[in-house]
């Protein structure tokens, strides 16, 4: 989805702000929300591109205010909820009843949990399982789809339509996040590197001498003329 | 964050204007204690996964990596081949690094990682990314004018270099293996693996000695 997830070139961002001596966690929430989501990919409840989705589902100026973690919080609680497993309505309560000082246990009936091992999704991203056939080589120029599904996509908006070159030939069956996302299916391809030069995708406002180096799905891709 | 405002977001519906805690630590103590109880998670598994990024996960992870590949050149070789079975030589591996592409900067070469969709990173071999690898003013820049950013950020680098910005979209991580410094000849594979820094292995600073 177009979103503004997608920061590849926006204006506006300012300077690169760096703290010095940074802690892995700036407050105790980062590093259980950071921790309970390593234990979440490991339930089968939901994977990596329904987690990212749902962050991009977020309101945009949330997204820009609510920290990395925040949205990682949001999105939780969001797949949690619609999938029966938490309700958000149970999270208000707790919160509520924990402010009384007296907090009622929650009801395990009647949910999305435990999860029968028929319904567990795998998290990650590459199924050694499973051998593709690339459509493309090494040296093929290829123009990105000018694809804007509305639903979760892995394509950054500035390559869209530019043609590029593939470098890496990444010959493993990778899920398709496009289809994963939504639980429509995997769609196991190949994933490519393409270098495109930088007066392709930014035009005149392009740096010298600089290549900017995407990994697109292979159904990202269209040949526009095989290497010679 | 700027405050209490949450308008158009629809968390937090019991915010206290009162209450130092943010609404992020409120909900997550909270969500933490139902997914407990019900057996979803335990706790004590999430103390010991922030532990493990607290104390034992991190950029040193690294720069052992690059010292073993500056010091050894069949190593190095099977680095860029294949990055991943090669951290695993060195007991590294884990969770969001399925797949690991070194790529390697020359006197002419100078290579950079970002994640312009999120902030993809490779966990297990850095640790967890800095602040500004995750800020809005990295991803959106990073890809359009890093020799801005780099300059910016203390290196700058001749229009004679020509820079590659890795946009780490897909499953697939980067670690830059940067070039050795001058004047580390007598240096040991654990001195050396003291002056890799983080920031030279994203690719955003030489290494110094």
């Amino acid at each position: 989805m177009n979103g503004i997830h997608d920061m590849g070139g926006l204006h506006g961002f300012g300077p690169v702000a760096v703290e010095p001596n940074e802690p892995v966690f700036h407050a105790r929430w980062e590093g259980r929300v950071y921790a309970i989501t390593q234990v979440m990919d490991t339930t089968g409840l939901y994977n990596l591109d329904e987690h990212r989705h749902e962050i991009e589902l977020m309101d945009a100026a949330a997204y820009l205010t609510d920290g990395y973690y925040g949205r990682w919080l949001f999105a939780m609680e969001r797949i949690l909820n619609r999938k029966g497993v938490v309700r958000r309505a149970e999270v208000d309560q707790r919160i509520a009843q924990s402010a009384d000082g007296e907090v009622a246990p929650v009801d395990p009936a009647d949910r999305g949990w435990p999860l029968p091992d028929e319904r567990r999704i795998p998290w990650g991203a590459w199924r050694k399982d499973v051998e593709v056939a690339p459509k493309f080589a090494v040296g093929d120029r290829v123009r990105v789809r000018n694809h804007q599904p509305a639903g979760h996509t892995r394509l950054t908006h500035y390559v869209r339509d530019k043609v590029g070159t593939v470098t890496v030939v990444n010959a493993q069956a990778w899920v398709y996040p496009d289809t994963r996302a939504h639980n429509a299916g995997e769609n196991l391809q190949p994933v490519y590197n393409v270098a495109f030069t930088s007066e392709e995708v930014w035009g005149d406002a392009a740096e010298p001498n600089t290549v900017v180096r995407v990994d697109l799905s292979e159904d990202y891709l269209d040949l526009e003329a095989a290497v010679a | 964050m700027s405050g209490h405002d949450h308008d158009g977001h629809d968390h937090d519906p019991h915010h206290d204007h009162r209450a130092a805690k943010p609404w992020q630590a409120v909900r997550t103590e909270a969500l933490e204690s139902i997914l407990n109880e019900l057996g979803v998670l335990s706790s004590s598994r999430v103390d010991e996964i922030v532990a493990y990024y607290e104390d034992k996960i991190g950029q040193k992870s690294g720069a052992r990596v690059v010292a073993r590949a500056w010091t050894d050149p069949a190593f190095k070789a099977r680095l860029l081949a294949d990055g991943l079975s090669a951290c695993a030589e060195l007991g590294l591996g884990g969770p969001e690094t399925e797949y690991l592409h070194v790529v390697e900067n020359t006197p002419t070469l100078h290579n950079i990682v970002v994640c312009t969709l999120c902030s993809c990173y490779p966990w297990t071999i850095l640790g967890l990314p800095p602040a500004w690898y995750k800020s809005s003013a990295y991803r959106s820049r990073a890809v359009r004018e890093p020799r801005k950013v780099l300059a910016e950020m203390g290196l700058s680098l001749g229009d004679d270099v020509t820079i590659q910005v890795w946009d780490s979209v897909s499953e697939i991580r980067y670690l830059v293996l940067p070039e050795r410094p001058a004047g580390t000849e007598s240096l040991t594979e654990a001195e050396l693996a003291d002056i890799v820094t983080r920031d030279a292995m994203i690719g955003v600073a030489r290494v110094q000695v």
